[in-house]
């Protein structure tokens, strides 16, 4: 795998001439985790669509760059709140599901390892139909690894999973996803306290870093530190809002 | 236990149509009772049967035709805007002209063969499978093909791989509407010039006043379009089952 290495988005976003956000500089240091928060309706799902060049409603000026100069086709996986598993395919060849699409011979021996490794060794052949759902998001998450790509953007994944799940979740994809530039949209400002390296809010005028607690990630759900840190976002989200 | 149902509901259904023939002493040739009708079909069964042949394969190989050209009319549609912005409107004028209304044209342009009937058919099912494939095609969660974009997938991979499989249980339906309105095509067809099918046996029969003989053809028809869409209901519930990942 290729060196994960930084991006940075620069510019503004306008849907019919109304504006998303404007004049923004947001900055994912390479290896590391980002999350990105904010009210609904400001914009993160779009700069998620722009960093992956997907389309989207209205239109962006500015620059997505990448510290090692190179385009980020083929280079980001991408996972999504909804696990977005096929369901006439098992689970084993939903993890291959990148390399069936491209019509490459997939890895299987790569994909069975992964498999193992998020704890669904013994639901390869079974369909997601019969998987709960924390294990299929788990399914998406070796799905996710099998593409091997240095950048991780990842759409509230976590989010409607229960608290229990979730929690496992978030050390799971921690542990899994290191060395790799990810950005995590979250809704939650406890998972952005105990997930991210750097943790930036997102208003229509500016990208605003927000302070980390002291202690690296994944941190404890339960560590003080983590959890000051929770409130004092959610106090200053509710503060947004108001 | 459906089975069960079924029979019972056909039971009644014969016991009221010998009673209406008794009460009301209606003549042969208007109305016969049930067991001159089976009667009737015991005695011509050869004849029943020949005819019921063509009618099954102008039906089978119409099904065919109309199904295979209705899903890759609703594959090209879904792949191409342009496309669709102009074919769509075409299609759906098309569905103005009565079909029936083009069987005389038909036997014209096909002959009174085979091929006449079984264009008919193709042509009555042609629209429906195509609007219920293309709607399924068009249906499919914008985060799966998102996805897809993601792994560097091209247009044709994601329609091969993702919207096609997403798509069969609306195919399914199609099938199951193509599977009742096929045989009205063909019997149409043989109703406006043929020489043989059961719809041409029955204008003969009518014409002969031979009413048993007509209602036997009739029944027989009833019979192979309801085996029909079973056959093709089974399949459809496969296509299905299997886009849904339910097993077995």
């Amino acid at each position: 795998m290729n060196e994960a290495p930084s991006i940075t988005l620069q510019g503004s976003h306008a849907i019919d001439g109304r504006t998303l956000f404007d004049g923004i500089t947001l900055t994912l240091p390479a290896a590391e985790w980002t999350c990105l928060l904010g009210p609904s309706g400001v914009g993160k799902s779009t700069i998620l669509r722009l960093i992956l060049g997907l389309d989207t409603a209205g239109t962006f000026t500015g620059s997505i760059e990448t510290s090692d100069a190179k385009p980020l086709d083929n280079r980001i996986s991408y996972m999504a709140q909804s696990d977005l598993l096929l369901p006439w395919l098992t689970v084993l060849e939903n993890a291959v599901l990148g390399a069936r699409l491209r019509d490459e011979k997939p890895d299987l021996d790569r994909a069975q390892t992964l498999l193992a490794r998020v704890g669904l060794s013994d639901h390869q052949t079974k369909k997601p139909a019969a998987l709960s759902g924390g294990m299929r998001q788990r399914a998406a998450l070796a799905r996710t690894l099998m593409e091997d790509r240095p950048i991780v953007l990842l759409d509230e994944p976590f989010s409607a999973l229960d608290a229990g799940t979730r929690a496992d979740m978030q050390e799971l994809a921690a542990e899994v996803l290191t060395d790799k530039t990810v950005m995590l949209v979250t809704h939650d400002p406890g998972e952005a306290a105990r997930m991210a390296h750097q943790i930036v809010l997102l208003t229509p005028s500016e990208a605003k870093q927000w302070p980390v607690p002291p202690i690296p990630p994944i941190r404890p759900v339960d560590a003080p530190e983590t959890l000051s840190a929770q409130s004092e976002l959610l106090a200053h989200m509710r503060g947004f809002r108001a | 236990m459906r089975w069960f149902y079924g029979v019972t509901a056909m039971m009644v259904g014969l016991v009221l149509w010998q009673a209406i023939v008794w009460i009301t002493g209606v003549p042969k040739f208007i109305l016969p009772s049930p067991l001159q009708v089976a009667e009737a079909a015991y005695t011509s069964r050869a004849l029943i049967a020949e005819h019921a042949i063509v009618t099954i394969t102008e039906v089978i190989i119409g099904l065919l035709i109309g199904t295979v050209l209705g899903a890759v009319t609703a594959i090209q549609l879904a792949g191409s805007q342009t496309l669709q912005r102009l074919m769509l409107p075409i299609l759906v004028f098309t569905q103005a002209v009565p079909v029936f209304a083009l069987a005389p044209i038909l036997t014209l342009w096909f002959g009174y063969g085979m091929a006449s009937k079984i264009v008919m058919a193709v042509l009555i099912i042609y629209f429906p499978v195509t609007s219920a494939f293309h709607d399924g095609l068009s249906r499919v969660d914008t985060g799966l093909i998102d996805l897809a974009r993601t792994m560097g997938a091209t247009k044709n991979q994601i329609m091969r791989r993702i919207r096609i499989p997403h798509a069969l249980p609306s195919l399914a339906t199609g099938m199951r509407l193509a599977a009742v309105y096929a045989p009205i095509g063909a019997v149409i067809g043989e109703w406006v010039g043929s020489s043989e099918g059961l719809g041409y046996l029955m204008l003969l029969a009518s014409g002969r006043v031979k009413i048993d003989l007509m209602f036997a053809s009739l029944i027989t028809l009833a019979i192979i379009t309801v085996i029909l869409h079973t056959a093709v209901g089974i399949l459809a519930d496969r296509l299905s089952r299997y886009a849904q990942g339910v097993t077995a």
